[in-house]
C-alpha cells in the first residue's frame, strides 16, 4: 500500500480542522446547526480516513474491528435513547473520550524521552482519567443509579487533598523516572480525583459539570496532540476545551452561582445541600377544574416549564394543553429560562420533540416584559427560577440571578409536587401572595387533569 | 513540529474557540455541548495511530480499548447531536393528534398582535 505525501496528509487535517471550527459555527443558529453538525462529522470521517493513508499501520483489521464495535455500540443507543435521558448520554459519551485520551496517553509514555513530552503525557493521563471517572458518577447520578443529592462525608476535603498531593508527586516522578508503574498509579489517583470531585456537587448543578467535564476531555485531547505531534488534536482538543470553558461560565452565571461554589460549595458546608423542611404558612392550593377555569377565560398564558416537567416526562402534556388553550384563541407561549431543564437549553430540545412550535418558545429576555400583560403565568415544575428573593434579599443563595418575572403576570398557578423549596432550598414568597394558587401532585398527572378539565368547558 | 509552532497553533484555536462560541444562543446551548463532545471524540485519530504501532499484545488491547471507546465518543456524539437537531428543523410540523395547529397558530399570532396594540 502507498502512503500519501506527508503535505497531503497535513492539508487533509487542516481541511478536518477548518470542518469542526464551521461546525461549531453552524450551531450559533437553528437554520444552519444541524448542516453544522452534518460538516463536522465528514470532518472526523476525513481525519480518520487520513491517518489510514498517511502512516505505515500494523493490525488493521483489528482496529477495523475496534471501530465496528465501538460504532455498533453507540449509534443504536443514541438513535434510541430518550430526549429527557440525553443529557447522561452526553456525559457517558464525554467520559469515554477521556478515558481514551487517558489510554493513549500512557500507551505513549513507553515511547517517550523528551521531559516535555512526558509533561504533556502525565498531564493527559490525570485529566482524562478526572474526566473519565467524574463523567461515570455524573451519569450514575443524572440515570439515577446513586443519590442525585450531594455525597459529602467528613474528611472528603482532607481525602481529595491527600489525593491531588500524591497526584502531584506521581506525576511530578513518572515525568523523571519514565516509570509505567507510576502512571498507572498516577491513572489511578486520576481516577479517585474525579470520583471525590463530583460525589459532592447535587442536582441541579450536575450539568454544569458535564459541561466542565467536557472542556477537561478537550483539554486532554490537545495535550495528547502535543504528545502525539499531531495538529488536528491540538486544534480540535483546544477547540472544545475553550468552548467549553465558555459554555460552563455561562451555564453557572445563569444559575448565579460561580464554578468555584458549584465545585467546593459542599465542602464548605455551603448552600448547595438543599432543604427539605416543610413551610406550614397557609398558600391557596386550588383543583384542576379551577386551574382549567383560570386558563379557559384567559386571553394570553404563559407557561414556565421547570425542572419538574422535564423529570416528570410532561413536556407532551404540557404542548397538547397549549394546543387546547390555543384552540379556544387564547394566545400561549413558553417562556424558558436558560437553565430550565436538566441543561441549559436542554427545555428547547424537550418542547421541540413535543411538536411545540418554534415561535411559541421565548428566551427570558424576550419574555420578561411580557408577563405585564399575561391574564395567567403557569409555572410547571419551577421555583428558584422564578423566585423574586432572587431580586429582592440579599444574602439569599440565589440572590443576583437573573430570573422570569412571573410575578407581573395576574394570576400564577404553580403546579408543584409538594411545599418542598426548590433546589437553592429557600421558601419562594410568590407562593404566599395573594394572585397566586397552587395545584400540588406529578406535574404530568397535574397537566393532564387541567387540560382534560380545558377541554370539558 | 517544533514547540513554538505548536504553542501558535494552539493559542489561536483557543482564540477561534472562544469567538465561535461566545455568540451561541442559550438556546442551542445543549446541542453544543453535545457537539463540542463528539468533536473530542477525535482522539480516535491518536487512538489508531498507537494501535497501529503496537507490538506487544497487551499494548496493542489497551490501544484497541482507546479505539472503542474513542469511535464511541466520536459516532454517538454525533448522531445523538443530529436527533436533537432534527427536532428543532421539524418545530413547524403538524402534530399528529390534534388537527392543524398551523392554523391554530396563526389565528392566536393575529389575536396576539391585537392584543399588542392595544
Amino acid at each position: 500500500m502507498t502512503f500519501i505525501d506527508p503535505v497531503w496528509t497535513s492539508l487533509l487535517y487542516l481541511a478536518a480542522a477548518v470542518c469542526f471550527i464551521l461546525a461549531l459555527k453552524g450551531l450559533n443558529s437553528p437554520r444552519t446547526a444541524r448542516r453544522g453538525n452534518l460538516v463536522g462529522a465528514f470532518g472526523a470521517a476525513l481525519a480518520v480516513a487520513t491517518v489510514f493513508m498517511s502512516v505505515k499501520m500494523d493490525n488493521v483489521p483489528w482496529i477495523l474491528g475496534a471501530m465496528v464495535v465501538g460504532s455498533g455500540v453507540a449509534a443504536p443507543v443514541a438513535r434510541q435513547v430518550k430526549m429527557t435521558q440525553m443529557p447522561q448520554l452526553v456525559a457517558l459519551f464525554n467520559g469515554v473520550g477521556g478515558g481514551a485520551a487517558a489510554l493513549v496517553a500512557l500507551l505513549e509514555l513507553a515511547h517517550s524521552e523528551d521531559h516535555w513530552v512526558r509533561v504533556a503525557i502525565v498531564f493527559t493521563l490525570l485529566v482524562g482519567a478526572v474526566s473519565f471517572a467524574g463523567s461515570a458518577i455524573t451519569f450514575s447520578k443524572l440515570q439515577e443509579l446513586m443519590t442525585t443529592r450531594p455525597v459529602v462525608f467528613p474528611g472528603l476535603p482532607t481525602l481529595m487533598g491527600a489525593v491531588l498531593i500524591a497526584a502531584v508527586g506521581a506525576a511530578v516522578a513518572v515525568v523523571f523516572s519514565g516509570s509505567l508503574a507510576l502512571a498507572l498509579l498516577l491513572l489511578v489517583l486520576g481516577l479517585a480525583a474525579g470520583v471525590l470531585l463530583v460525589l459532592p456537587v447535587g442536582g441541579a448543578d450536575v450539568p454544569i459539570v458535564i459541561s466542565l467535564l467536557n472542556a477537561f476531555t478537550g483539554l486532554a485531547v490537545a495535550t495528547s496532540g502535543l504528545v502525539l505531534g499531531n495538529v488536528l488534536l491540538v486544534v480540535a482538543g483546544t477547540l472544545v476545551g475553550a468552548s467549553g470553558t465558555i459554555l460552563t461560565r455561562a451555564m453557572a452565571a445563569a444559575m448565579g452561582r460561580s464554578v468555584a461554589g458549584i465545585l467546593f460549595g459542599a465542602f464548605k458546608g455551603g448552600s448547595t445541600a438543599g432543604s427539605t423542611a416543610v413551610s406550614d404558612r397557609p398558600v391557596r392550593s386550588s383543583s384542576p377544574e379551577d386551574v382549567a377555569v383560570l386558563l379557559g377565560y384567559a386571553q394570553r398564558v404563559i407557561i414556565v416549564p421547570g425542572y419538574g416537567l422535564a423529570v416528570a416526562q410532561g413536556q407532551h402534556t404540557a404542548a397538547e394543553l397549549a394546543l387546547a388553550l390555543e384552540a379556544r384563541g387564547i394566545d400561549v407561549d413558553f417562556a424558558i429560562h436558560p437553565v430550565a431543564g436538566r441543561m441549559p437549553g436542554h427545555m428547547n430540545v424537550l418542547l421541540a420533540e413535543a411538536n411545540v412550535p418554534y415561535e411559541s418558545l421565548k428566551e427570558m429576555g424576550e419574555i420578561n416584559s411580557e408577563f405585564r400583560t399575561a391574564d395567567v403565568a403557569l409555572v410547571v415544575g419551577a421555583n428558584d427560577v422564578v423566585n423574586p428573593a432572587a431580586k429582592t434579599t440579599a444574602g439569599s443563595p440565589i440572590y443576583g440571578m437573573p430570573i422570569l418575572e412571573v410575578a407581573d403576570a395576574r394570576q400564577v398557578v404553580f403546579l408543584k409536587r409538594s411545599m418542598r423549596p426548590g433546589f437553592a432550598g429557600i421558601e419562594n414568597e410568590l407562593m404566599y401572595e395573594p394572585q397566586t394558587t397552587l395545584l400540588f401532585g406529578d406535574a404530568k398527572e397535574s397537566l393532564a387533569k387541567v387540560l382534560s378539565a380545558v377541554k370539558a368547558l | 513540529m517544533d514547540g513554538i509552532a505548536l504553542l501558535t497553533i494552539t493559542v489561536l484555536a483557543v482564540f477561534v474557540g472562544f469567538e465561535v462560541v461566545s455568540k451561541v444562543s442559550s438556546t442551542l446551548h445543549t446541542p453544543l455541548m453535545s457537539g463540542a463532545n463528539a468533536i473530542h471524540g477525535i482522539i480516535l485519530v491518536g487512538a489508531i495511530i498507537v494501535a497501529g504501532q503496537a507490538s506487544d499484545p497487551w499494548v496493542l488491547a489497551v490501544a484497541l480499548l482507546a479505539v472503542v471507546l474513542a469511535t464511541a465518543n466520536l459516532v454517538g456524539g454525533f448522531v445523538v447531536t443530529d436527533r436533537m437537531l432534527e427536532m428543532f428543523r421539524g418545530r413547524k410540523r403538524v402534530a399528529p393528534p390534534a388537527g392543524k395547529p398551523d392554523a391554530i397558530k396563526a389565528e392566536s399570532r393575529a389575536s396576539g398582535s391585537k392584543e399588542g396594540m392595544r
